[in-house]
């Protein structure tokens, strides 16, 4: 209701000009993104590897993948935890219960793998309900069902591994997930068609809405950032295509590993889920006002169930993937430091601790910093002691970021 | 109007715990008119729009929509009826933007997917008939809005739909004198289309400017449900701070009149 008009300003946001300048706008604004991530991701390789070459080898970034891809799942799972402005400190054990589990199955049942994935993937669902039935219905703080649920957990994997013995995973299927490659032509194949598909997607997108006579990405802006993603993906693809065998006479070792393709697919699936669907929407509404929410209608209690349903069965992926690099499940898998790693990851790639913001891509940003950082550290023959310091750092960092942005937002007017 | 009032409340009752904050209250709207719901500060203004709008159940009392017996258990389904409340707190979710908030918990899609540019379009529209234009983006996000933008994309999340009877509690109460006529102006307009229209307001100026009637509430009872024009301005007064004014109000009878 109000007079003022602003024509030039509306006109200017179509060009690429008025697209920086809202972008800039934004950041100053609190609003971050993944600036922080990428940032942090740069300085981080740059360091290490002018500290340690063999950081930026083959091998060894093949070896980042595999590191890091159990935390970076379970990460993904915790973001819709943190959109809610809730916690679950029992991801890194729920996704020991379920490995456990697996390997129990797999290995002393006999079972065959797709049922004991099946199984597995079933029992973080389970445990999902559980809590966020705690959490909603009863209305106990997710932080105390969840810390009493990593204690309960802990026990579970004990129990269930027999006291310390580990059980080793001889299925090949599962043995694969994190240590077998993509053949070198899929892989490439596969990096075509993503970016191709990405192209098509973003452009039909603007396309549409120019034909409405909306505001839409300038082409220049989407021709970047298709660009940007094919140099990420092609550098990628072609590193990893390239022969890590130090002896590749007997055993060649090159192609993409399949962890890779895994996390592509779950970040694809839980980024529609969240940005284009009304039940996404109704996630981020729940995080930003939950009285709103329940005013519009949102049954406010499911949104929270689910959202621990799908926290819990990412720990169960993230855990079957863990299973999987180890070749076994012992009373330590999903254990020590990945919870901290996962909720370090989700936060230090931009999803704020007090719900309402963040995404999907935050787990894989974040989870690539923590890798690197646990990567390079131990390259330099640093201790687990100096890792564990050096990691709980740039949690604390990433937190006071996201506190500070906050607090800026609020400043500026933004609440 | 002649034909029956659209929105009809009887003998509503609600507590919190042990206090009872509405007594046996009866209220209604009728279309094309504007009823001013007044009352002093903890009357149960606010409360009695609730259970209108299904966020409260109402402990005993009915519920007539269009002459029809309804029960409302939630805002889903005081939305379907054609009920649409602007709270007085807003209830806008600072994280989404002013179309995301508009179509909150009623996005249109085509199939699985959000229709983000059909839904843009429709909040454009609305606001342009609003008159709304110093929002740079319908993408920007509500927390970076004024408290007067705020109050009008609220209002128009309530206008977006079809609605049949529109509550705005206290929508002036940010505003200044200019935007405050213009809010005014449109509950009347929305009233001319037919619409029946509940303002909550303390400014008896205001009140006495656009409705057709004027309900009082006292201490969560209705002293006193009246045409405009059969009350004078010092009448509405005494109703709102002693709960009666000569032959109207609690003490003569039920105090629901004409
Ligand atoms: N959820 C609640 N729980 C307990 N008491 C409540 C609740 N909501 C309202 N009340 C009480 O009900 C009474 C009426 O409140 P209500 O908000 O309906 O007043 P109001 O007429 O809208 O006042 P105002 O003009 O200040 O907005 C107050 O005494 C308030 O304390
Ligand atoms: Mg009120």
């Amino acid at each position: 209701m109000t007079t003022e008009t602003l024509p030039e300003q509306r006109a200017s946001d179509s060009r690429v000009g008025g697209h920086l300048r809202n972008y800039f706008e934004r950041v100053r604004g609190g609003e971050l993104g993944a600036l922080p991530a990428v940032f942090g991701l740069v300085v981080l390789c740059v360091i290490f590897s002018v500290l340690r070459p063999a950081f930026l080898s083959a091998i060894n970034f093949a070896n980042l993948f595999t590191q890091g891809a159990a935390v970076t799942v379970i990460a993904m799972g915790l973001v819709f935890v943190l959109l809610l402005g809730e916690i679950d400190l029992s991801a890194g054990f729920a996704s020991g219960v379920c490995a456990a589990v697996l390997a129990v199955l797999l290995t002393l049942e006999g079972w065959p793998w797709y049922l004991a994935v099946l199984a597995a993937m079933l029992t973080g669902v389970l445990i999902g309900l559980a809590l966020g039935s705690l959490v909603a219905k009863l209305g106990i703080p997710s932080f105390v069902v969840t810390l009493a649920a990593f204690l309960a957990f802990q026990g579970v994997v004990l129990l269930l591994v027999k006291n310390g013995t580990n059980i080793s995973i001889q299925d090949g299927t599962i043995l694969a997930i994190a240590n077998n490659n993509v053949p070198p032509l899929l892989g490439w194949a596969g990096a075509v068609v993503g970016v191709a598909a990405y192209a098509v997607i973003q452009i039909t997108q603007a396309r549409r809405r120019t034909g409405r006579g909306l505001v839409a990405d300038p082409m220049s802006v989407i021709g970047f950032r298709v660009a940007a993603l094919a140099a990420v993906a092609g550098v990628a693809v072609y590193v990893l295509n390239l022969e890590r065998s130090r002896n590749a006479a007997i055993v060649s070792l090159k192609g993409v590993p399949i962890v890779v393709p895994l996390i592509v697919l779950l970040l694809i699936v839980w980024t529609f889920v969240l940005r284009r669907t009304a039940y996404g929407r109704h996630i981020y509404a729940v995080g930003g006002n939950a009285e709103a929410a329940r005013r519009a209608g949102i049954d406010v209690d499911r949104i929270r169930i689910s959202a621990f349903v799908i926290c819990s069965f990412m720990a169960s992926v993230g855990g079957i993937i863990a299973a999987s690099r180890a070749n076994s499940v012992d009373p330590n898998t999903g254990g020590s430091n990945v919870l901290l790693f996962a909720v370090g990851a989700a936060v230090i790639g931009g999803t704020s601790l007090f719900g309402g913001r963040g995404r999907a891509l935050d787990a894989v940003l974040g989870g690539a910093v923590v890798a690197v950082i646990e990567n390079g550290m131990g390259l330099m023959g640093y201790s687990a002691g100096v890792k564990f310091a050096v990691t709980g750092s740039v949690l604390l960092l990433a937190a006071s970021v996201d506190a500070l942005s906050r607090k800026r937002a609020a400043a500026g007017g933004r609440r | 109007m002649s034909q029956g009032p659209i929105l009809e409340l009887r003998g509503i009752n609600k507590s919190f715990g042990p206090v009872q904050v509405l007594h046996d209250v009866a209220f209604s709207a009728h279309a094309g008119e504007v009823t001013a719901l007044v009352g002093d500060n903890g009357a149960g203004k606010s409360t009695l729009v609730k259970c209108v709008g299904g966020i409260h159940q109402i402990d005993s009392g009915e519920y007539f929509f269009e002459g029809r017996k309804v029960q409302v258990h939630g805002p889903r389904d005081a939305a379907e009826l054609g009920v649409e409340i602007v709270y007085q707190d807003l209830a806008l979710c600072d994280n989404l933007d002013i179309v995301q908030n508009m179509f909150l918990g009623r996005e249109r899609r085509s199939g699985l997917v959000l229709d983000e540019a059909g839904m843009e379009e429709m909040a454009a529209k609305t606001l342009e008939g609003l008159s709304v234009r110093t929002v740079k983006s319908l993408r920007q996000h509500v927390s970076s809005l004024s408290g007067g933008q705020r109050q009008t994309v609220a209002i128009a999340k309530a206008v977006l739909w079809n609605s049949k009877v529109v509550i705005l509690d206290e929508p002036t109460a940010a505003l200044g004198v200019a935007q405050t006529a213009q809010v005014l102006e449109l509950v009347r307009r929305l009233a001319d289309n037919g619409l029946a229209v509940v303002l909550i307001s303390h400014n008896m100026n205001d009140v006495f400017a656009v409705s057709d009637r004027i309900a009082a509430l006292y201490l969560g009872r209705m002293a006193a449900q009246t045409k405009t024009s059969e009350v004078t301005h010092s009448q509405v007064v005494e109703l709102i701070t002693s709960g009666r004014s000569g032959e109207l109000g609690l003490g003569n009878g039920n105090g629901a009149t004409s």
